[in-house]
């Protein structure tokens, strides 16, 4: 076995033993650290199902099979849990996705949550809908939705690329609510000026940590940040050391 | 627990592929081959039927719905001249790609361009709607790197170069987070967590 692949392994390993620790050794009153764009989704959903509009959930398009993938399980994850929170509204909520298997997956994910609250006649396959298979085609078959659908509440998150700032602009024209993350840089960049509440980095990843409170979410936005602390102090020592060395001479 | 069977089918599906990749056993390996195969597979078709459902979606805008889109017959008409054209044409030959070219490259240009104007505009309306310390480096960073590095002044790429480090640096920053989260993500689909299927 490679080094490489010893020290993925052993990311992995930590990384699940972490989760079990902090799931066990959760101590009570203990919370997560507040994300404010959270807070304000929470509130635009109670808004759109108080006032019969409807939540769109962008679920980009990411090939499931693909690094990008995990960005689009995140957004399933979410989803799944906004159509719990909306099932009472008038509307029920719709998703587009860019992916074939994207799109059968949310499908899936809105039957699913309409059977278990024995509301499957609510429940119709255009819910769940590819709306474009190539990212520009993706983001014009999402445009009609936001505009025509009265959606009030709309959610991107997933793999997009910079041209998803197209739908930001949509939900502002129509005074809507817009939160929107992703895995890729330049869709951040242009999240940050165009969504009314953009995540920045890993903060995707916990997004469905902060909308179901079971303790292994909880437990795991933990190890993320324990992880992610390590990480920035490996950083910080290599450049010290590479620093130091170089005064020395030496290098490496 | 909801859909036990099919839990613990991705559960050891996932381990198995997991494995696959880490650990140098040839039988581990070629299991996951297998199940990629298939997997590649299940996609493929799942892209078809993502297409049946795009289709299905706009002809029902067109016939059933109290509102017709006229839109949609437009993307109806363009879906189904482009495929007579695919299969009677294939999709290799010259023809057929210098049609779709030319139709679908300036149509993504003037999206494109619709892009930079709502950014623009998206970029000015920020410091409005959110007044923070990070709204003002956002704006003050995105006109310095353009006045910088976008070949107005000659030499400023030389000299001010070393500033191309930051962003560098803030993007490895954000990729490292990105990475963390992704192997978490995979990590609670492992544990049964997050369950992205209903079984």
């Amino acid at each position: 076995m490679s080094v490489e692949k010893l020290i993925g392994l052993g990311i992995v390993v930590i990384c699940v033993a972490l989760v079990f620790l902090f799931s066990i050794l959760k101590r009570p009153g203990t919370s997560l650290r507040t994300i404010p764009a959270v807070q304000k989704l929470r509130r635009a959903i109670g808004l759109a199902v108080e006032d019969g509009k409807r939540i769109h959930v962008s679920l980009g398009n990411a090939n499931v099979l693909e690094p990008q993938g995990a960005s689009a399980l995140v957004g399933l994850s979410v989803l799944e849990r906004l159509a719990e929170v909306s099932t009472v509204s008038d509307k029920p909520p719709v998703a587009t996705s860019g992916e074939g298997s994207l799109a059968l997956l949310s499908q899936d994910s809105l039957r699913s949550v309409y059977r278990e609250s024995n509301q499957l006649e609510q429940y119709n396959q255009h819910l769940g809908r590819l709306a474009g298979p190539t990212s520009f085609s993706y983001i014009a078959g999402s445009l009609p939705v936001i505009k025509d659908e009265e959606v009030y509440t709309n959610v991107l998150i997933g793999h997009f690329g910079p041209e998803a700032g197209l739908m930001c602009e949509e939900a502002e024209r129509t005074n809507g609510f817009s939160l929107a993350a992703s895995d890729s840089l330049p869709a951040q960049a242009v999240f940050f000026a165009a969504a009314q509440e953009p995540l920045i980095g890993e903060e995707l990843f916990a997004l469905p940590a902060y909308l179901q409170s079971s303790p292994m979410h909880q437990a795991s936005v933990r190890a993320q940040d324990v992880v992610r602390g390590v990480l920035i102090g490996v950083l910080v020592l290599g450049g010290l050391a590479r620093l130091v060395l170089a005064f020395l001479g030496t290098g490496f | 627990m909801k859909a036990p069977v099919s839990t613990a089918v991705a559960i050891a599906v996932g381990l198995i592929v997991l494995l696959g990749f880490f650990v140098p056993i040839a039988l581990l390996g070629n299991l996951r081959d297998v199940l990629l195969g298939w997997a590649a597979v299940v996609a493929g078709v799942a892209g078809l039927i993502g297409i049946i459902n795009l289709v299905s979606s706009h002809w029902n805008k067109v016939f059933k719905a109290e509102k017709r889109d006229g839109y949609s017959l437009v993307v109806l008409l363009a879906f189904f001249a482009t495929l007579a054209a695919g299969l009677w044409l294939t999709p290799a030959h010259p023809d057929f790609q210098k049609v779709v070219t030319a139709i679908q490259v300036p149509v993504e240009t003037s999206l494109l361009a619709l892009l930079a104007f709502s950014l623009a505009y998206a970029s000015l309306r920020l410091l409005q709607r959110r007044k923070d310390l990070m709204s003002v480096v956002f704006v003050i960073s995105a006109i310095l790197f353009l006045f910088l590095f976008s070949g107005v002044l000659p030499l400023a790429g030389t000299i001010f170069g070393f500033l191309e480090r930051l962003t560098l640096a803030g993007a490895r920053g954000i990729l490292l987070g990105v990475a963390a989260g992704s192997v978490m993500t995979g990590v609670r689909i492992l544990l049964g967590a997050d369950r992205p299927y209903s079984g």
